[in-house]
Order: structure tokens, then C-alpha cells, then sequence
């Protein structure tokens, strides 16, 4: 009995560790820390496939920026490897903690496209392998019913969700992650690009919000915030993504990486069906989306010896190549390497970058600022202040820990 | 027991709290003086997917110098501590000269993080504490009275919030409460307004913390005052009741009295454990309507992408210097006593 379950396990692992074909066995330790979503799963899995005899462990957590840094600080770091994205390979950059790749990519970096290197001041620092955005989702039965055509503006959301309210279908026909914090500055920094905002005055890290488009933001998100479920502030991805399954939502702003498990077999055939996904919605008369483009990639940590660091790179380059992954799990993500196909899943992040979205500012001190962003808007959404004394105490904040941290 | 007794069966005790408790401290405090040193930033050509910017990037080698000359960081005194983040005198000596009103005044001083953050930790001391003793012990007097019998199940019954995790205590009700959840929908129904909301009303946000605070931390008082209540001698008691005392007096004048030492032994450490109020923040996903001081010294470590050792170093000395003065009183009427008392 034991015999044939040792045969079967091997078989099984045997096909996958076969499945593509340039894998040069590594051997040394590999540990990888990565956000926790499908396509991420997909993508360390498959680079399991190529670990040879390395040991190779990989932590999933959706607390992946809380850890990254303490974890790479120490010497050796924990991790060899951090999936990073535009925004947290600031912080490693900051800090030092990655080793840039050159050479890893001339000699084991065959089937990696040009297109995929992250590089900076002339050396690649990060290997990229999907793209994402936030951008429109909508319930086409409720729209086609009511007579309203896919909205292409915020102002046309605004003007549809206030529509499908007056028809009684629905209390709260928009969503978004609002939830206060992270996920609330990030909606806010969508919406400042969309109004062609810069957050710094140029070449410095002074702040630049407190001015006509801040406020314009701002008026926009708690328009649509009040179109929300009253408790957006409490509400993440995870929480609109529920809302919608139950059918109490018919238009949200959501990532293009969840688009997956939104419309897998799980849940209300129905309104699975009739999820349908749109680009990332223009405001302010704006020609740009009032989105920015994410990319997400592998970094090697620096406090780790070499030869780990050459182990990680031939596991992790065998997946950011690996045609049949992308075939595989094409509508799991928007995969930046050879071979992927876009499907309809795609339409959003494909349509972002047609329309010219920016990508997330890569800047040393724009965290600060999406910290400050997401603990002191919020009073202005709750009605507690005006949006000049909002954005007066985002830049105030923001400027204290500037000061701290060495930037002003 | 002889002093010399006593200092050696305190030492191993001593040293550990010394290296576990009094070590980190003093490197905290320190911490709180040091700020980062200025950034040397250079520009560069940045590739990604989706094209090549001209942008700025922490130069490294400039830095490491500095890193390795200072690794403290840039000597900042009580910069931290007097910042807009933390006690903000600049602002708030200018809004005392902008502002008309005294409640204006005050206004845009609970505006700013840190007053905002000591404000809610004061409310859920002040509320919290004294509703917490008083629940306790009316729970360890009612179960006192009760028959022998049921007595085992039911006290069970009344530690149970506080065996109960508190992030998973908080989060079961979190959900209750949600709009769509069974408290939150049936309050809606019953209010007749579709947009009541208990998480995103501040005042709501507040009050189902502190209900949530009173339910977790009562079980703790009742156990002790329970066992405080075994210890009442019943001569005086029996005695009471022949002279005719009613309930009310027996416990006003002979059980009180009793047990008033570990009734301030309890108040102090509630006062101790609600100051430091944090995983209600996280459980309800209150961030947005409430703030404790330890709330601000996690955001400060972990919210950010760039963490902020300064601010959170000076956020803890300065949580810690408010636990000594909520404490202070009950401390001194201790020390008072217990000088009487020899």
C-alpha cells in the first residue's frame, strides 16, 4: 500500500517537474514570500516545478508588506526571494535589501522577455510576470433592464448607480474598497491621476494634493461613496467581492486579479453570468483612467548567500517563462510572458493600457504619502470636515513623516 | 520574611524582567531621539512593462556612508516627541491664536492623530473600567447566592468571554453587526432607515467597542472578586442579620471592606489593560472612527511601507508615561495605606 502511494506521489510531482522543458536543477534553499491571490498560488507552484534538490518553502500572506522588510533585513534574510509589486519594491529599494540580476538573467534568464525586466539606474532589479489595475465591473442584466448604457465615466457611474437606487432594485448599487487605510488611499490615488494630479511638486518631495484636483477627488470618492453599503469604510476587496457574489451591487471598481474567482463556478449562476467587465472608468473630463497600472515580479533578497540566490532565480524564471502556465491559467491574471493569450478576463488591465493609464508612482516617498492619504481622509467621507481641512491634514501628516524619515 | 530572603528568590525574577521588560524600554526610549538621516536621493532611468520614466531613487552608497558613520540615525532630541504626529505644541499654540471659540479650540486639537488617538483611549478607560468592576461583582454576588449545585456550569459560562480570543470575540460580532449581518439588518429594520450603519457612525463605532471592552474584561473581574468573596468571614455577617441589616448594608459595611484591597488590585490592572486597547480596533476594522495609542504605535510599525521607528518609540514612552499617571492615584492611596498600616 505504502509502495504504491510513493509511486503515485511521484508520478504526480514527476509530471509537473516535467511539464516545461528548460529547468536546470538547482540545488541550495529557497523560500519565497508572496501576496496571497490565485495567480500568485499559480505562479510559486509552478516554479516548484523546477526546484531540483533545493529546499523549497514559499509563505502566502496577505500580510506580505508587514513583513517584507524586517524579514529582509536581517542577514541571512529570511526569504531568497519577495514577489514584490510597483509599490512595495520602494521600501527593499529604500533599504537595500535587493540584489540586482544581470548576470542571473544572462545565463539562466532564456525565455524571460525583454518587456519583463524591472530596471533601474541601468540594472534589473525585479523580474515581472503579470499586470494589473483596478477597473469597472458591471451586472448586465441590471443595466440592460433599466436602459443604461456601460458607463465610461465616473460621472456616468455616479448617474447609473443613483438611476438603478431610484428603481428600488437596489440599496447600494456601487462598490469599492473603501476600506480605511491602504485599500482607501489607493482608491484616492486612482482617482487624483484620473484628474491629472501630480502628488509632489516636480523634483522634490514636497507634497502637492491640497489644490482643485485634491478636492475634486475627494468630492467624487464620497459621491460614490455614498452610493456605497454604509459600511464601505470597513469594507477590502475581499468584502465587495462577497457583496457582489450576494447580488446587492450592479457596478464596482475591483483589481483585474480577481476577476477569477469572481466568475468561477462558486456562487449564484445567475449573476455570474451576468458579470460582465469593462476598462477602468475616466473622471473630471480626464482622457487617462482614473487608474494606475500594477505590475507584480520577483526580487531577490540581498542578505542571502549566492548560490541561494542562483537556486531562486532558476526556479522563479522557469515559471515567469513557462508557456504552458500562462496557457494553463489564462484567466487567472494578465500575464506579462510569452505565449499568453488574453481572454475576456484580460478586457480590463488590456483596456487600461490602451487608454494610457499611469503606473503606480515608484517614488522613495510616496508610501508615506498613501499612509497619510489613508488615515486622514476619512473624516471627510464621514462628513466631519471639508475637503480643504482633508487634504490640509494629509499634507501635514504626510510632511511630519517626511521630516522623520529624512525626505524633507 | 528577611530582606536577604526575599532578594534572592526576587533575583532570577529580577534579571529576567530587567532583560525582557527594562532593557527594550530603555532601547525605545532611545530610539525615540533618533530620526532618519536626510535621504541623498539621485535620478534615474526606471524600466518597467510599461515604459521608461526619469524618476528618483534612494541613492545607496551616499546613504550607507552615513549609515555606517551614525547607525542610530540623525540625532533629533524631542523632534519626534513635539511633532504634529505626536504632541503637535507648534499647532496646537497656533490654533489657540486662530481659533474664536474654546470648542473650536478643541475642534482642531482632537483633529490632529495623537489627541485623537488619547482621546478614544480615554473614553474606553473611563467607561470601561468602572462598568467592568461593577458587572464583575454584581455577576461573582449574584453566583455567591446561587445553589451549589449549578454553580459549576454557570461560572463556566461567565469566563467564557474571556477565554474566547479577543480577535476572534471581536470579529463574531463584527459580522453581527455588519449592515448585512443579523444585528446590523434587524436594526435597520427596526430604526426603518436603510442606511443605518453601526461601523460607520463614529459615536456607534465607539460605543459597541466599550459594550465589546465591558463583555471581555468583566469574566476577569468576576473571578476575582468570586474568590475575594470566599474569604468574607461569616461570623459578622450571621451577626449583621440578627441585628437586622438588609442585604444592601450586609454587603455595604462588611463585604466591601473585606474585599476593598482586591477591588483596587482590579481596577488597576483593567485601567492598565484598557489604555493599552488595540485588538477591538483591528477586529471591528475600526481604524477609520477609532484610534487607541497602541493603534497609532502599530500603524506607525506596520500600516506604512517605510516603517517609522521614531514615531513609534515615542508613542510608546509617551503611552507608558500615561499609564503612570492614570495610576498614579491608586498607587499613592496603596503605598498610603500600607505606611499606615505598619
Amino acid at each position: 500500500m505504502r509502495k504504491i502511494l510513493i509511486t503515485l506521489l511521484f508520478a504526480l510531482f514527476g509530471t509537473t517537474a516535467n511539464a516545461d522543458g528548460h529547468c536546470s536543477k538547482p540545488s541550495g534553499s529557497i523560500n519565497i514570500l508572496a501576496n496571497d491571490f490565485p495567480a500568485l498560488r499559480t505562479f510559486v507552484e509552478t516554479a516548484k516545478g523546477c526546484k531540483g534538490s533545493a529546499d523549497f518553502k514559499v509563505t502566502h500572506s496577505s500580510e506580505h508588506n508587514k513583513i517584507a522588510v524586517p524579514a529582509l533585513t536581517a542577514n541571512p534574510s529570511e526569504f531568497s526571494a519577495r514577489i514584490a509589486a510597483n509599490s512595495s519594491i520602494v521600501p527593499l529599494m529604500n533599504q537595500d535589501l535587493i540584489r540586482p540580476m544581470d548576470d542571473l538573467v544572462k545565463k539562466y534568464g532564456k525565455g524571460i522577455q525583454d518587456s519583463q525586466l524591472i530596471t533601474i539606474d541601468g540594472k534589473v532589479m525585479a523580474v515581472a510576470f503579470m499586470a494589473n489595475t483596478q477597473h469597472l465591473y458591471y451586472r448586465e442584466d441590471v443595466l440592460k433592464e433599466l436602459g443604461i448604457p456601460v458607463p465610461k465615466t465616473y460621472e456616468e457611474v455616479v448617474a447609473a448607480s443613483e438611476k438603478i437606487r431610484a428603481s428600488g432594485k437596489m440599496q447600494h448599487p456601487y462598490a469599492a474598497a473603501y476600506k480605511a487605510g491602504w485599500n482607501l488611499a489607493e482608491e484616492f490615488v486612482n482617482m487624483f491621476i484620473g484628474h491629472g494630479g501630480e502628488f509632489f511638486k516636480a523634483g522634490t518631495a514636497e507634497p502637492n494634493i491640497n489644490n482643485a484636483k485634491g478636492v475634486a477627488t475627494l468630492n467624487m470618492l464620497k459621491k460614490l461613496a455614498s452610493l456605497s453599503n454604509p459600511d464601505y469604510l470597513t469594507h477590502d476587496s475581499e468584502a465587495i467581492k462577497v457583496e457582489w457574489e450576494s447580488g446587492k451591487v450592479a457596478l464596482m471598481t475591483l483589481w483585474a486579479s480577481r476577476s477569477g474567482t469572481l466568475l468561477d463556478d462558486e456562487g449564484d449562476a445567475k449573476i455570474t453570468a451576468a458579470t460582465k467587465l469593462t476598462g477602468p472608468a475616466t473622471v473630471g473630463g480626464g482622457n487617462i483612467p482614473a487608474a494606475t497600472l500594477w505590475w507584480d515580479g520577483f526580487t531577490l533578497a540581498k542578505n542571502r548567500s549566492d548560490s541561494d540566490a542562483e537556486a531562486t532565480f532558476i526556479a522563479l524564471a522557469h515559471a515567469a517563462s513557462n508557456k504552458k502556465m500562462v496557457a494553463d491559467a489564462a484567466d487567472q491574471a494578465v500575464w506579462l510572458v510569452e505565449g499568453f493569450v488574453p481572454g475576456p478576463k484580460s478586457i480590463g488591465v488590456i483596456e487600461a493600457v490602451k487608454m494610457g493609464a499611469k503606473p503606480y508612482p515608484m517614488l522613495p516617498q510616496m508610501g508615506l504619502m498613501h499612509g497619510a492619504l489613508g488615515s486622514e481622509i476619512v473624516e471627510f467621507l464621514q462628513g466631519k470636515e471639508s475637503a480643504e481641512q482633508a487634504l490640509k491634514d494629509v499634507e501635514a501628516a504626510y510632511i511630519s513623516k517626511a521630516k522623520e524619515q529624512g525626505f524633507l | 520574611m528577611p530582606n536577604k530572603t526575599f532578594f534572592w528568590f526576587f533575583l532570577p525574577t529580577g534579571l529576567v524582567m530587567i532583560l525582557f521588560i527594562g532593557l527594550p524600554i530603555i532601547s525605545t526610549g532611545i530610539q525615540s531621539f533618533y530620526a532618519q538621516h536626510d535621504q541623498v536621493v539621485k535620478e534615474v532611468k526606471k524600466c518597467d512593462p510599461f515604459g521608461c520614466t526619469v524618476s528618483i531613487v534612494v541613492d545607496q552608497e551616499a546613504t550607507s556612508i552615513l549609515r555606517d558613520e551614525k547607525p542610530l540615525g540623525k540625532f533629533n532630541g524631542f523632534g519626534t516627541y513635539v511633532d504634529r504626529n505626536h504632541l503637535a505644541i507648534e499647532q496646537i499654540s497656533d490654533f489657540w491664536k486662530e481659533t474664536e471659540t474654546f470648542g473650536e479650540f478643541i475642534n482642531q486639537v482632537t483633529n490632529l492623530p495623537f489627541y485623537k488617538a488619547l482621546l478614544f483611549t480615554l473614553t474606553y478607560c473611563l467607561f470601561v473600567t468602572p462598568n467592568v468592576l461593577l458587572l464583575g461583582f454584581i455577576i461573582a454576588l449574584s453566583l455567591n447566592a446561587i445553589s451549589r449545585k449549578i454553580r459549576g456550569p454557570l461560572i463556566f459560562g461567565t469566563i467564557l468571554p474571556m477565554i474566547v480570543t479577543p480577535l476572534v470575540g471581536s470579529l463574531v460580532l463584527f459580522w453581527m453587526i455588519d449592515a448585512e449581518g443579523i444585528i446590523g439588518a434587524n436594526l435597520q429594520l427596526m430604526m426603518e432607515d436603510p442606511y443605518l450603519s453601526l461601523k460607520s457612525s463614529r459615536t456607534l463605532t465607539w460605543i459597541t467597542i466599550i459594550i465589546y471592552g465591558i463583555w471581555h474584561h468583566s469574566p476577569f473581574a468576576f473571578v476575582v472578586f468570586y474568590a475575594a468573596l470566599q474569604t468574607v468571614p461569616q461570623e459578622p455577617v450571621e451577626a449583621a442579620i440578627i441585628d437586622g441589616a438588609s442585604r444592601y448594608q450586609r454587603i455595604r459595611h462588611i463585604v466591601l471592606p473585606h474585599i476593598y484591597p482586591v477591588v483596587t488590585f482590579v481596577a488597576l490592572i483593567s485601567l492598565m489593560d484598557n489604555f493599552r486597547v488595540f485588538e477591538p480596533i483591528i477586529g471591528f476594522s475600526a481604524e477609520g472612527s477609532a484610534q487607541s495609542l497602541s493603534w497609532l504605535i502599530y500603524d506607525n510599525l506596520v500600516n506604512e511601507e517605510v516603517i517609522l521607528f521614531g514615531s513609534a518609540a515615542a508613542t510608546s514612552m509617551m503611552t507608558i508615561i500615561g499609564i503612570a499617571i492614570l495610576l498614579a492615584p491608586v498607587l499613592i492611596r496603596t503605598w498610603k495605606e500600607f505606611r499606615t498600616a505598619r
